[in-house]
This record gives structure tokens, sequence and C-alpha cells, in this order.
């Protein structure tokens, strides 16, 4: 498997539910914490990916 | 699933030192395990198989277990966090499971499975303590 964002995918969904499973006791809360992180993982990591493509100078 | 009031139960017996000192290696040692005596079970699940698996990918794409070698303070860092994981990692040291392969393409996805893995589950026993003294 050598695809970079099934990877981060995979990546970021693992370790949004472990932190949302710390952070929040009830269920409900840990799944909206989760997919909050979720998302938030994903789309920074494709922003960033924008941002530093024109980098080296 | 364990009551409320059982799982507070156990968590007021954890907090005597010497169990305390046992559930936070059980929460070491296998993931999860310290919130399944805390009564916690939805918990110890999630953590169980988000963190064996993030350790069976690392391994699968090929990341490297790093040894203790103190001379290299970059290898002795990456070992203390992947040691974070506890007995899968001493398992997996034992049968030369990871040896890693530099030239994998897959070769530091695997490695940053495997570190984050074990710091993620070095928080795991940080809460299990945190419930076990009555902090959460």
């Amino acid at each position: 498997m050598t695809s970079h964002l099934l990877l981060l995918i995979v990546f970021a969904a693992l370790v949004s539910a472990v932190f949302a499973t710390l952070a929040r006791d009830e269920p409900r809360a840990q799944l909206r914490t989760g997919a909050m992180l979720f998302a938030g993982f994903v789309v920074g990591a494709i922003v960033l990916g924008w941002l530093m493509y024109p980098l080296p100078l | 699933m364990a009551t409320k009031s059982s799982a507070a139960d156990r968590a007021r017996a954890a907090a005597e030192p010497g169990t305390l000192v046992l559930v936070c290696l059980a929460a070491w040692a296998v993931p999860g395990a310290g919130h399944l005596w805390l009564g916690r079970t939805q918990k110890a699940i999630v953590f169980f198989l988000a963190l064996l698996s993030m350790f069976g990918i690392g391994l699968w794409l090929r990341g490297r277990l790093f040894p203790f070698e103190f001379g290299e303070i970059l290898v002795t860092l990456a070992a203390f966090a992947g040691f974070g994981l506890g007995l899968p990692w001493i398992v997996a040291r034992t049968f030369d499971l990871g040896a890693g392969v530099v030239t994998a393409v897959t070769w530091e996805y695997g490695n940053s499975f495997l570190i984050v893995a074990g710091l993620l589950n070095l928080l795991v026993v940080l809460d299990a303590y945190d419930i076990a003294v009555g902090r959460k």
C-alpha cells in the first residue's frame, strides 16, 4: 500500500479515535469530537500540502 | 458494560498505592487493560483495537522498532516512544518483527505509526492513572 492519502486517512482515523475516547466520556460526544478531529487532520494536511507545493522556491 | 457505580467502586479501590502501580503497569503492558480494570470497558475496547491496529500497520509498512542505542539520541527517543506500547513492542522485538526496511517506500510511514502508537499508549496510561486517583 503506497497511497499517501489512504495512509493519511487511516492514520488520522486511528489517532482521532484515541484522542476522542481520551477526551470525552459519552459515546455521542466521542463520535462528534472524533469526527471533528478527523476532518481537521485530513483537511489540514491537504491544505498544508498545497501551501508547501511551491517549495523549495 | 459496567454500570457507573461499579466503575466508581473499582476506581476507588484502585486508588490504593499498590493497586495504582498495578493498574498503570497493566495499562502500559496491554493497551486498554487499565481502563478495563477500572470498569471503562468501552474506552478499553477502543484503545485496544486502535493502538494494536496502528502497531500492526506500522510493522506491515516495514517500519522499524528502534533499539535502545544510547549513542544515537534520535534512535533512543524513538525506542522510548515505541516501548510505550508495552508487551506488543517487547514480543515483536523478541521475534525480530520490527527489523524495518529502510529502502521501502513506506518506511517513514511505518515508523510514524509505530512511534505514535507508543506515545498514545503513554497518554492512555496517564488517563488510567487519573481515573484511578479520582481526577476523572
